[in-house]
């Protein structure tokens, strides 16, 4: 069963991202993204980390990406042209990658002690989450809503109009 | 290194296939970054990346059975969400500046 399960949402995740790098359009690239989102939310309940499942369907497919999908349509966001891109990336950032990928893949099937997941082990409950959250974290935990309320005020800042960008639209 | 799938049943997904899964996720986000011509997308691929590192992060969580792994993910999670509110704010000031999302129009700071 999680065998099965696994293999299923990680087949999910690779398509979708292998799907997202395809598509030419950016709509069809951000309802991969959620794909891979919510599959990755699977894989995090497969790992016991339910609080973080619920989190990710809810902050990353839920919240982020209605904010991808509502700016590509915002913005009437087309077909995105074909270009072959800069040299530096065909030369250089391709290999790396394929490098990085290597090292990773090497390095990753030499550890040494690597446990397994099974369905019944390793849980963490919301309990135990938010007991270090709220105890030991505490500061961290109210500096990061801090800033969450200065990113929504750059947000509001930064794609306010400007004064003088009625005219100049209107003029265009 | 591949134990039958009857073993697998028996003991669980070796960690090392999610840890593999990460690193791929991740490549591909790399990929898209470099191939991507859509603004938007690019900053997708971003979003991928950060994905593939809060995964590598839960499985090392369930690894040593440390909750750290989590909240890590969880904090990732939150700024995560704030950068992808102001990426997206001055995406829209840069369409409103230059009326296109291509990232070869957008060369003003390009040596």
């Amino acid at each position: 069963m999680h065998l099965i399960l696994f293999l299923l949402f990680a087949g999910l995740c690779l398509a979708g991202a292998i799907n997202l790098l395809l598509q030419s359009h950016p709509i069809n690239s951000a309802l991969s993204l959620i794909v891979v989102m919510t599959s990755l939310a699977v894989l995090y309940l497969l790992l016991g980390a339910e609080f973080l499942a619920a989190a990710q369907v809810i902050v990353y497919a839920g919240a982020v990406m209605v904010l991808f999908t509502f700016v590509i349509m915002l913005l009437n966001a087309g077909r995105e042209e074909r270009t072959l891109g800069s040299r530096a990336a065909r030369t250089v950032g391709f290999p790396a990658v394929v490098v990085i990928l290597a090292i990773l893949a090497t390095v990753i099937l030499h550890i040494q002690g690597l446990g397994a997941a099974t369905m019944q082990d390793g849980i963490t409950s919301t309990e135990d989450l938010s007991t270090i959250l709220f105890t030991k974290l505490l500061l961290p935990f109210e500096v990061t809503s801090v800033l969450i309320l200065i990113a929504i005020l750059g947000a509001v800042a930064l794609a306010r109009r400007g004064d003088g960008d009625t005219e100049r639209l209107a003029g265009k | 290194m591949n134990p039958a799938p009857l073993q697998l049943a028996a003991h669980g997904i070796p960690l090392a296939w999610y840890l593999l899964l990460s690193a791929a996720l991740f490549s591909l986000g790399v990929i898209g970054f470099l191939i991507k011509r859509n603004v938007i997308t690019v900053f997708m691929s971003i979003e991928l990346m950060l994905n593939a590192v809060n995964l590598t992060f839960v499985t090392f969580a369930h690894q040593w059975h440390a909750v750290k792994g989590q909240i890590f993910v969880f904090f990732v999670m939150m700024v995560a969400a704030a950068e992808a509110a102001v990426g997206l704010a001055i995406i829209i000031a840069i369409f409103r500046a230059r009326a296109t999302l291509a990232v070869d129009r957008i060369d003003l700071m390009k040596l």
